[in-house]
């Protein structure tokens, strides 16, 4: 089935550089419907207004984790699609965000093409 | 490292003069007021001694200037690189926007291009983290400094506390860097002090 480029995204990170950067690159690949949230609060709320296909978050935040946000999204049943962007590379990181339910991980820095390759593991072709 | 290296004091050297009067004492067969006075001497200056190398360690200067100073200075460059990276992505966005009226082939070409140069801009995003790491270990080394001070001027009264003093010769004396921006004066200030002075 065809990757619908209409569904909602939202992107994670406390750096607005990150957000302009990942919102970009996502622009690119035709994923127009983009939302921002700068920590892992913020995203809670906005999870709660809207459906989201995919989110894309960072790790390293405060007060809440990506790591944290991806506990509180699975706690709630919500299987949506969970891509972790993050410079922790550490084994123990990697393990514990499987074992929180994370659909995929990228370790920063990171290019487009890098990006697309995990965005099609988890959505499919598009 | 050992509690008697970290407090500059070479305990063994004290212990050692310390058994030597007391075994002198307890022989009593070179005792005299004497011998009983040169030893006590020497443990005196070594105590001194110690006292002074401390003192001229300028613990005070590494945790209330030195690593305030660094930190600063670390937190600029953070800000400098964000305000850098948010330029040149209003640069690519005005490229992206421009592209739009190209033909397919140099569209293809430019986004490509801006492609590279916002992957690239993700360096500031690490080079952050970086430095945030190095910043909290400064401050964990501050705060670890001005414990040990405490400790020091608990133990030895009257402790000196020497200030780093400013050794460099001539011209060098002005060599200071980049300043912090709330410390800099700007261009237009440097325009008046120039027309002032000519």
């Amino acid at each position: 089935m065809a990757v619908d480029k209409e569904m909602n995204v939202l992107i994670v990170d406390d750096y607005k550089t990150m957000l302009r950067i990942i919102g970009n690159l996502l622009k690119q690949l035709g994923f127009g419907n983009v939302d921002e949230a700068t920590d892992g609060g913020m995203a809670i709320e906005m999870i709660k207004q809207k459906k989201y296909g995919l989110i894309i978050s960072d790790w390293n935040m405060e007060p809440m984790s990506g790591l944290d946000l991806l506990k509180h999204v699975r706690g709630n049943n919500d299987n949506v699609p969970f891509i972790m962007v993050t410079a922790e590379s550490k084994t123990e990181n990697v393990i514990a965000a499987k074992q929180a339910g994370v659909s995929n991980y990228i370790v920063k820095p990171f290019n487009a093409e890098t990006l697309k390759q995990k965005m099609t593991a988890v959505l499919g072709e598009f | 490292m050992s509690g008697d290296q970290k407090n500059g004091i070479g305990r063994e050297k004290v212990v050692e003069i310390v058994a030597s009067v007391i075994e002198r004492v307890r022989s009593s067969e070179e005792l005299s007021r004497e011998n009983l006075y040169r030893e006590l001497k020497a443990l005196h200056d070594l105590i001194e001694e110690t006292r002074q190398d401390i003192g001229r360690t300028n613990f005070t200067e590494i945790s209330g200037k030195h690593i305030p100073s660094a930190t600063d200075e670390l937190d600029a460059v953070v800000a400098a690189t964000e305000v850098a990276t948010s330029t040149i992505m209003d640069s690519c966005d005005a490229i992206q926007a421009e592209s739009e009226k190209m033909d397919p082939h140099h569209k293809e070409f430019l986004m490509a291009e801006v492609t590279k140069i916002l992957e690239a801009c993700s360096f500031q995003d690490i080079t952050g983290q970086r430095i945030t790491k190095v910043v909290k270990s400064l401050k964990v080394i501050e705060g670890k400094v001005s414990d040990l001070m405490g400790i020091l001027e608990d133990k030895i009264p009257g402790l000196p506390m020497g200030q780093d003093e400013d050794r460099r010769q001539g011209d060098a004396r002005l060599m200071n860097g980049p300043q912090l921006p709330d410390k800099s004066v700007s261009q237009e200030d440097i325009d008046k002090l120039l027309a002032d002075l000519f």
